[in-house]
């Protein structure tokens, strides 16, 4: 049960919200997409330029910048784990 | 229209309330849900056609208001307000949101009840926003939207559960199919009395917590045993082709190519045909007129400037058709996803792609367009550099300048001709000025802001015909109105000022009136442009629309002695040099000669500020630029 940022987990993991560490306005926005602690995520695809991604949470496929996706930990499914190192 | 039909039986006029006790009699109703639930599709649904837009007084949030006709309450007001996920005041939306709810907005009544929308595919997330409506303690209908979807991919929803969970009336409906829409009326009716529902106030969770909203959302579609529906798998499919590493890129370019296609191959014949057709109907209405002033300045002042613009209206109309289908498909979000590389790089987002795509057939919708982008910096960016993006007015000009001036010289064997080339060159030419002011205001003004680019993509669907044409006739009509007043206005004062002043009960020549002898004033400014007092009046009468000035160079050489025979090209060729000629498109490819441009970035900012700056910074950036083309061509040949 590793945690890591979602930018770093592979296209196919999935694994657990743990923390997110983005400015008050940009979390707020993202919890209400689904991003908070507790929720499963799954990386879904990249853009074809390979940034952004898109996520798969509770239903709902959102594409975020890599840069934004480094903030959000999340603790990889134990059969993730041993890819995403 | 057939999806008008379920609209229709509920139109029977509901009578006034009888109900012993009734309070006062309910005037405006609320709309309110977060982005992509659907609202837009309910709100045509029960207003029919007849909407008002108007932005919110000191914000650059639009407000949709119309009459509930299609459910028979022409007496009731409906409010649509922004998408939004929350009430908490951190968008411009929210803060106007909980304004109007709260009543606070000045000019807009504050609502009787609400009618909330959420999509039934996602309660979980939807229901966050359902506590902080309810605790402003209106009454309140939860339309949980989008019911077809739920129901073909299995999706199950309690809603007589939900409703005593959350203490409110909830009802499944499909606002795209028009199903179940006569709950609304039935609502209204009876939450203008006092009869009692049977639901009670629950207890709501801490409203500035989002974890606090969710825990309590989950709890709620738990304990009413909500089925959230199975993955769309045709968008799983669909996207693994379209935002495939390969063939994602592709058919984006497809795409692009397909938008420049729809606006030169379809739509500038339209125009064209348009422009002969209107043409024709004014020569008509001037046998008719009386040959004197009235018919000058109905005819060759008013009816030319209004012309000038409805000549547009065909492909302003083609483009909002195909960026309706793009957008309502849900392809828009994946362009943008695909775009927001290039697009980063330039300082810009992703979302900023298809506005300034379609500034190459007109920066007015573009600017439109513009909505999209949330980042308020972003999006004034894109404002910004979206009237460089070669419009279609700027033919006219091009094609005037290039026929006369350029010869007509192939190479490698016929493929490329010299005159596409110059033509192309224009093009690249307004290209590199977008990018360059982009970086420009990346780097100082506008730095990056925090806000990151967060996309929702939604599910692919079929885009409907009732919410195209309501797109088609909502944006041509405000550019028919909003760009048609300013035009009629200044077209009417530029008439006015070439035909004054009045010397003995004869107007003057357009040489001697206020506008000619303004053009002799002006003229040692242009002449080292290679401009003349004429292109001078031209450039003047072209702030109005940049394909104006066709039409007053052809005036001003058709009434000249010595050009009056031969025709625009000959004369120009006859009164200008090749330097002063080429400055001119280059002048064109920069200058901001477009009121219609204008208003519209006043209206979407709320402020002359933006409008006055953009029309200094091009014109200067112009000037410079048709000065230095001259100079150049002048030492060179």
């Amino acid at each position: 049960m590793e945690v890591t940022a979602l930018s770093n987990a592979k296209v196919g993991s999935a694994g657990v919200v743990e923390s997110i560490d983005l400015p008050e306005e940009v979390s707020h926005h993202l919890a209400h997409l689904g991003f908070l602690p507790g929720t499963s995520v799954e990386v879904l695809r990249r853009a074809p330029a390979g940034d952004p991604r898109v996520y798969r949470i509770d239903g709902v496929e959102v594409g975020l910048r890599n840069e934004t996706a480094k903030h959000i930990y999340l603790r990889l499914n134990a059969e993730d784990t041993g890819e995403a190192a | 229209m057939s999806c008008h039909a379920p609209a229709e039986e509920l139109v029977q006029e509901v009578p006034e309330p009888v109900v012993p006790g009734a309070k006062k009699r309910f005037r405006t109703v609320a709309l309110i849900g977060p982005p992509n639930c659907g609202k837009s599709t309910l709100f045509n649904r029960l207003t029919g056609m007849r909407q008002k837009v108007a932005n919110y007084p000191g914000v650059t949030v639009e407000h949709h208001s119309g009459k509930m006709k299609s459910i028979g309450r022409s007496d009731l007001t409906l409010i649509d307000l922004p998408g939004i996920y929350s009430l908490a005041t951190y968008s411009e939306d929210a803060r106007v949101a909980v304004e109007v709810l709260t009543g606070k907005m000045p000019g807009v009544p504050v609502p009787d009840c609400v009618l909330l929308v959420l999509d039934s595919t996602h309660m979980n997330r939807q229901l966050m926003l359902a506590a902080p409506v309810f605790s402003i303690g209106l009454p309140t209908l939860v339309l949980l939207n989008m019911s077809d979807q739920l129901e073909a991919r299995g999706g199950k929803i309690d809603t007589l559960a939900l409703a005593k969970e959350l203490g409110h009336p909830v009802a499944l409906i499909s606002a795209a199919q028009g199903k179940n829409l006569d709950v609304i009326p039935e609502f209204l009716l009876r939450a203008g009395s006092k009869e009692d529902d049977g639901l009670r106030p629950v207890q709501l969770p801490i409203l500035q917590s989002a974890a606090s909203c969710r825990t309590w959302a989950t709890q709620v579609t738990g304990r009413t045993k909500y089925q959230a529906p199975q993955a769309a798998l045709w968008t799983r499919r669909l996207d693994s082709v379209l935002l495939h590493r390969v063939w994602g890129p592709l058919v984006f370019l497809a795409v692009v190519f397909a938008v420049f296609q729809v606006v030169f191959t379809i739509g500038q014949p339209l125009s064209d045909g348009m422009g002969t057709l209107l043409t024709s109907w004014g020569a008509k209405a001037a046998l008719v007129l009386p040959d004197n002033w009235l018919r000058l300045l109905l005819r060759d002042g008013l009816w030319n400037g209004v012309q000038s613009v409805l000549v547009f209206l065909p492909q302003i109309l083609l483009l909002f058709l195909f960026i309706g289908i793009l957008e309502d498909s849900g392809y828009l979000a994946r362009a943008a996803l695909i775009a927001d590389r290039v697009m980063r790089a330039i300082g810009l987002n992703g979302k900023a792609f298809i506005p300034l795509l379609s500034a190459y057939a007109c920066a007015v919708p573009a600017i439109m367009a513009t909505r999209t982008i949330e980042n308020k910096r972003e999006r004034l960016a894109t404002i910004m550099v979206a009237p460089f993006m070669t419009c279609s007015a700027r033919l006219p000009i091009y094609t005037l300048i290039i026929a006369a001036f350029i010869p007509n010289e192939k190479f490698l064997g016929g493929v490329i001709g010299l005159r596409a080339m110059v033509m192309l060159s224009l093009y690249g030419l307004g290209f590199l000025a977008a990018l360059i002011t982009a970086k420009m205001l990346n780097s100082s003004v506008m730095k990056a802001s925090a806000a990151p680019f967060i996309l929702e993509l939604p599910q692919y669907r079929w885009p409907t015909v009732q919410s195209l044409t309501l797109r088609l006739y909502d944006r041509g009509m405000l550019f028919l109105k909003k760009a048609g007043t300013v035009i009629l206005g200044v077209t009417f004062l530029v008439w006015v000022f070439s035909v004054l002043p009045i010397h003995g009960g004869q107007f003057s020549d357009i040489a001697t009136s206020m506008i000619g002898r303004l053009g002799h004033w002006i003229e040692p400014v242009l002449r080292p442009l290679g401009f003349n007092w004429k292109i001078g009046i031209g450039l003047l009468s072209s702030i109005v629309a940049r394909e104006v000035i066709v039409g007053t160079l052809g005036t001003l050489y058709g009434m000249d002695p010595a050009t009056h025979a031969v025709g625009l090209q000959a004369a120009l060729r006859h009164d200008m040099t090749l330097g002063g000629a080429i400055a001119l498109v280059v002048f064109f490819a920069f200058a901001m000669q477009c009121t219609s441009t204008l208003a519209v970035v006043r209206r979407e900012t709320n402020s002359w500020k933006l409008p006055a700056l953009q029309f200094a910074y091009m014109t200067v950036v112009a000037y410079v630029a048709a000065l230095v083309t001259n100079q150049v061509i002048i030492h060179l040949f």
